[in-house]
């Protein structure tokens, strides 16, 4: 019994010192290994894909959505909208908003949607693209389908005093396919062509 | 044309895991069995005191496990008690992690600093999955032996799956997964810019079959998943050594055609779940997703339904866990579908490791049945089966169904709990009793994925949902290594001429109905309550 009890308490210490090293090789080496080779290999992707506008001002992630409203929460004509989020585009608390299939929150929301993104880009409530009714997976899903770009591409071009030609022109060149022609979904990053709106003055 | 991307997706993760199966399954193989030792881990063996030539019994061995495991759960606990989370959230996440499962009741963006994610988290992520894969290298060890006691030494097991096999994967990966655009760095994070050591845990949180998130949206977020390629790239990190490990299998037993039939039962499993799992999601029936001409409610744009049901399928027929998607919002029936990826006992292809052992747990129940139906005496592998045998895997099988239900059972009876899992519950009716379901299954079954609306981050859940999960590791482990224990002192017959063909598509046939038909028929009045009622309404 005691010559047990010595035997596991000896693999205890063991394991325990074994732990040490596997905290000190692959709990800080390791990650601070990948964080050097990111910064020298890939600096840009590895800060976050930043987009800084002709002054070089980050204004955030092209990967990261964000809400374009006016102070009181309306959503502002001249800027695309990206799809709309569980949490607020509030990158602290990223997430979906979880709600099921048969949930009577999420049908009254997709049917607020429906109303208000008709009104507010003046077409039938049966042509707005799902992809502009439901809230993404993460909350920050920066893409929007191109039908969805459709759609909102006219207001656009009233609110800012463009030609629609010049709009959808900046929408194909945001554009991007799926990878190989199959992997993926053909999407429109918002960020990014908002950021190519303003810079157009 | 949307099936012919998801063929074209599959056949390209599928080509991946082909090439990479022989070599990457070879070398693991030579990795176990090789007898020299690296410098660094002979450094390593004189300062932790462990002896690389000794040999454990089956006991020895399951008695290093638990140690190990041990002394992993409180040095986690201490590093996330001292990081300020709660006792009974630290307790559930630490004893989440170094079960490999990774269930998440805190917010990673809230509740824990880069320091514990990655000197404490992302080092079980690493090391949980290594044990499981001592665990099955043991069980193979023992197959292959010819009247011997030894399983092997664990340390040395343990030592050199994380040097020579996880950590070079996972630098690997977590490079090209930073090409993709996911972020490594130490910026604070904001509300309009995240950021963290993502990439170095990502790779291992995907090659692990962990599935913890950096993020609250684990790998729907964008900077842990920033793109198709990157997406697909994390199916095939999931699916890798589960697969490739059955190369290791067959080397080891010197017969390849196990390994193909493994492969084979594994594959079937995984379309059986996918094919239905993709027709109910781009189907989108259900009154939301019809209002909203499609079920993206959840799903991110540039992956589409086709590459979120693809991760889906991965992910719970892996003992993974992370999710590209929200499952909880996924339609009745295609929820029901990941509920039964996971009820398969997660064979499909399973756990790094986890998935091996568990498999050849069915395998030998099929075998006995095979045999009896046949007239024959029950031999797998040259192996003679006997009742010990029969015994164990018997016991085997009934842990997932009775840990689950029965926790599920326990924890609607105590006031206690039953007050936290209805003010828990994210949608009413038969979706908020999924949602409950759902997380009971993931416990058990060390999965650790969620419908994410039951916020199950109370006193009582974390502690029986904690006390699950930890039941649902080390049971399993326990009895894998008793079973390997009785199979390596048994003879293993030099010739094998009067065998079964046990690696035939009858057999094949066979194992996949056999797995079908064990625990899913359990969990069907429960199915009938949950998803089926809430798909099937009219």
């Amino acid at each position: 019994m005691r010559q047990k009890l010595v035997s596991a308490l000896s693999s205890l210490g063991t394991a325990a010192r074994l732990m040490l090293v596997f905290t000190l090789l692959l709990g800080v080496l390791y990650p601070l290994s990948i964080t050097a080779a990111g910064q020298w290999l890939f600096p840009a992707q590895a800060n976050g894909s930043l987009l800084r506008n002709g002054q070089g001002q980050v204004l955030g992630s092209a990967l990261i959505a964000k809400s374009y409203t006016d102070p009181a929460g309306d959503a502002l004509p001249q800027y695309f909208q990206p799809r709309p989020s569980a949490n607020d585009y509030d990158a602290l608390a990223s997430g979906g908003s979880n709600l099921g299939p048969e949930n009577p929150e999420l049908v009254k929301q997709i049917l607020l949607r429906k109303t208000q993104l008709a009104k507010f880009n003046q077409v039938p409530e049966d042509q707005i693209p799902p992809d502009a009714l439901t809230a993404s997976g993460s909350g920050l899903d920066p893409e929007i389908s191109p039908a969805n770009a459709q759609m909102q591409s006219s207001r656009v071009a009233r609110a800012r005093g463009l030609s629609a030609q010049q709009v959808q022109q900046l929408v194909r060149e945001h554009t991007t396919g799926p990878t190989l022609g199959f992997v993926g979904q053909e999407r429109v990053n918002v960020v990014e062509l908002n950021a190519a709106l303003d810079e157009l003055g | 044309m949307p099936w012919l991307n998801a063929a074209g997706n599959l056949l390209l993760v599928a080509a991946a895991i082909a090439v990479l199966y022989r070599p990457l399954g070879d070398y693991m193989a030579w990795v176990y069995t090789a007898s020299g030792h690296l410098r660094t881990e002979r450094w390593i063996y004189r300062l932790i005191s462990a002896k690389p030539e000794q040999q454990h019994s089956w006991r020895g061995y399951l008695g290093a496990v638990f140690s190990f495991s041990l002394a992993g759960f409180i040095l986690l606990y201490a590093v996330l008690a001292f990081d300020g989370m709660g006792p009974d959230l630290a307790f559930n996440t630490a004893v989440s992690f170094v079960a490999n499962t990774n269930w998440q009741s805190y917010v990673p963006e809230q509740s824990i600093s880069y320091v514990a994610q990655m000197a404490g988290l992302s080092v079980q992520n690493f090391v949980s999955a290594a044990v499981s894969m001592c665990v099955a290298v043991a069980l193979i060890r023992a197959i292959a032996a010819h009247r011997a006691a030894a399983l092997g030494n664990f340390w040395v097991d343990l030592v050199r799956t994380n040097l020579r096999i996880l950590l070079p994967l996972s630098i690997v990966f977590a490079v090209l997964l930073l090409a993709c655009g996911v972020v490594q760095n130490f910026t604070e994070s904001t509300a309009l810019l995240p950021g963290g050591p993502v990439a170095s845990q990502e790779s291992i949180k995907m090659l692990g079959t962990n599935g913890g998130g950096f993020y609250n949206a684990n790998s729907a977020h964008p900077f842990e998943n920033p793109t198709p390629i990157s997406n697909l790239m994390q199916v095939l990190m999931l699916l890798l050594i589960p697969f490739t490990l059955l190369r290791t299998f067959g080397t080891m037993v010197s017969d390849q055609r196990a390994g193909y039939a493994l492969l084979l039962t594994m594959s079937v499993l995984f379309l059986l779940v996918y094919l239905p799992l993709t027709y109910f999601e781009l189907h989108g029936s259900g009154t939301a997703p019809q209002l909203a001409g499609a079920a993206m409610e959840g799903k991110e744009q540039r992956f589409g339904i086709i590459g979120s049901t693809l991760f889906a399928t991965a992910t719970t027929g892996t003992t993974g866990g992370a999710v590209n998607s929200m499952h909880g919002s996924y339609t009745a029936l295609g929820g029901l579908m990941l509920m039964v990826d996971m009820v398969l006992g997660e064979v499909a292809p399973g756990g790094a490791g986890s998935g091996l052992y568990a498999v050849l747990v069915l395998v030998v129940i099929a075998v006995f049945v095979t045999a009896l139906l046949l007239g024959r005496t029950p031999v797998y592998l040259g192996k003679q089966l006997g009742t010990r045998e029969l015994k164990l895997v018997s016991i085997a099988i009934l842990i997932m169904p009775v840990l689950s239900l029965g926790g599920m059972a326990l924890a609607s009876a105590l006031p206690y709990t039953r007050a936290e899992i209805i003010a828990g519950m994210g949608n009413p009716g038969s979706h908020g009793f999924s949602e409950v379901l759902y997380a009971f299954i993931s416990a058990a079954i060390n999965n650790g994925s969620a419908f994410a609306g039951f916020s199950a981050n109370t006193p009582g859940l974390n502690t029986l949902l904690g006390l699950i999960i930890l039941a649902g590791r080390f049971a399993p482990i326990s009895i894998v290594l008793a079973l390997a224990g009785a199979l390596a002192t048994a003879e293993r017959a030099s010739s094998r001429s009067a065998e079964l063909p046990l690696h035939r598509p009858q057999f094949v046939g066979f194992l996949v109905s056999l797995i079908m038909f064990i625990a899913v028929p359990t969990f069907i009045p429960l199915f009938l309550v949950g998803p089926l009622a809430e798909g099937l309404m009219p």
